[in-house]
């Protein structure tokens, strides 16, 4: 019956509530940031950029369609076993893009297979149907997830940035500062950008906390509104 | 008996799984607000822990693997039944703490239902696969994981508690700080790895 009522009001349409949604995730509502949701997959993907990037397009595509799936069965999911019935939707929707990214772009599924499969465990998949999908029309639910994936790919490239260029010196893989016992080695290559000594310690988990708490610090310190005040 | 003494005092503090893995972050940063909650929520986990590593290690052996029930290699099923198994005993949990503590519910919010993505849970199970224990080693190494996980998130809320009195940084405060402090714990439980537990038995 619910969901008979709910076909009269016109399905798709972008006022400022929905562009509200879609922008809200990226500053004031960032999931990372200030939701804490999906920290753990944002340490271990963040060593490279192009992994980032790819974990950043796999988490907004799963968020958007689970979020889009449950909020057309939220009327007919049982409150008793509704975590099962998201873990499965959401297992699903991983599955569908792990064997999309596996068909296209087979070099970088290798290198992700397992972070793909955590996605599963990813917080903002879960953490966005509960809070969001399991009380809102699919529309907005959908784009609540694509906002909610964009605010995390944004936080991800970003620490992703600064862990490839102090950790390996190199941006998307291109080497931009070198090492300087490479130009000891090599010395045809030019000495301005062979002065760096790699900093070992970005490649590791705790320089990602370090990255994450600088990059809150310095969104804070720009949107006054999200300082803690307790 | 030994063996296992080691498999505990291994995977709650060398091996830590919020300290050394940092794994379920979310909930870590999240609820390491007070000690009260962190208590209860680290309670949760040991409990979740506990439970599902042993089902899950019958259900790796006994259904999904080529000498069990079926004969036939199932392995690819792991990653749905293992985090069924887990939905349902978090359900179960939820459940539990919402009849006999409704405060506790109501300061765990969201994180609670959130236990069954905490990658600590399904993290420990597949841990518990690559190293292929047996159904005693898993069982220690379940309690084990969710004690230093415990151990971990109550540290972490009495280090925030203090640092309250702090002059931190106005932007920095709350969940900045904890960021920072994490990655210091982290550090430190490091130096831990370098433990070689063998060398005490003899």
């Amino acid at each position: 019956m619910a969901e008979i009522l709910e076909k009269k009001a016109p399905a798709i349409e972008f006022g400022k509530e929905e562009r509200k949604l879609l922008t809200d995730p990226l500053n004031s509502n960032n999931p990372i940031t200030v939701q804490i949701l999906g920290v753990c997959s944002a340490l271990a993907v963040t060593t490279l950029m192009n992994k980032a990037l790819v974990m950043a397009i796999a988490v907004t595509v799963v968020t958007a369609m689970s979020n889009a799936v449950t909020s057309m069965l939220r009327n007919s999911i049982p409150k008793q076993v509704r975590m099962i019935v998201q873990l499965i939707i959401a297992a699903t929707l991983v599955t569908i893009v792990e064997l999309t990214l596996k068909a296209v772009n087979y070099p970088i599924y290798k290198e992700l297979s397992v972070f793909i499969g955590l996605i599963i465990t990813n917080c903002i998949v879960m953490g966005r149907l509960e809070a969001y999908a399991m009380a809102n029309r699919p529309w907005r639910s959908f784009l609540d997830g694509i906002g909610n994936g964009l605010g995390y790919g944004i936080i991800l490239i970003v620490v992703a940035f600064f862990r490839e260029l102090l950790g390996k010196g190199s941006v998307f893989g291109f080497l931009v500062i070198g090492n300087t016992s490479d130009y000891l080695i090599n010395t045809t290559s030019s000495p301005w950008l062979s002065w760096y000594a790699n900093n070992n310690l970005m490649v590791l988990f705790p320089s990602a906390m370090f990255v994450i708490g600088i990059v809150i610090w310095a969104h804070r310190a720009w949107n006054k509104s999200l300082v803690d005040i307790s | 008996m030994g063996d296992l003494a080691n498999i505990f005092i291994k995977s709650a503090f060398i091996e830590n799984l919020a300290l050394s893995y940092f794994l379920g972050m979310c909930s870590f940063l999240a609820v390491s607000k007070s000690v009260k909650t962190a208590f209860g929520l680290g309670i949760a986990v040991i409990f979740v822990q506990s439970i599902t590593i042993p089902v899950n290690w019958f259900i790796n052996y006994v259904i999904l693997s080529e000498n069990g029930i079926f004969g036939i290699d199932l392995t690819f099923l792991r990653f749905i039944l293992f985090i069924s198994t887990i939905a349902a005993m978090v359900q179960l949990v939820e459940m539990v703490v919402e009849k006999y503590s409704p405060s506790l519910y109501n300061s765990l919010g969201i994180f609670l239902p959130l236990i069954t993505v905490n990658c600590a849970i399904l993290g420990g199970s597949l841990f518990m696969v690559s190293k292929e224990y047996n159904f005693s080693q898993s069982l220690s190494f379940g309690i084990g994981g969710g004690f230093g996980w415990f151990v971990a998130i109550v540290a972490i809320a009495a280090i925030r508690e203090k640092m309250r009195y702090s002059n931190v940084p106005a932007p920095l405060r709350g969940l900045g700080m904890a960021f920072i402090l994490t990655g210091m714990m982290g550090m430190a439980f490091m130096s831990l790895m370098g433990i070689d537990l063998t060398s005490f038995g003899k």
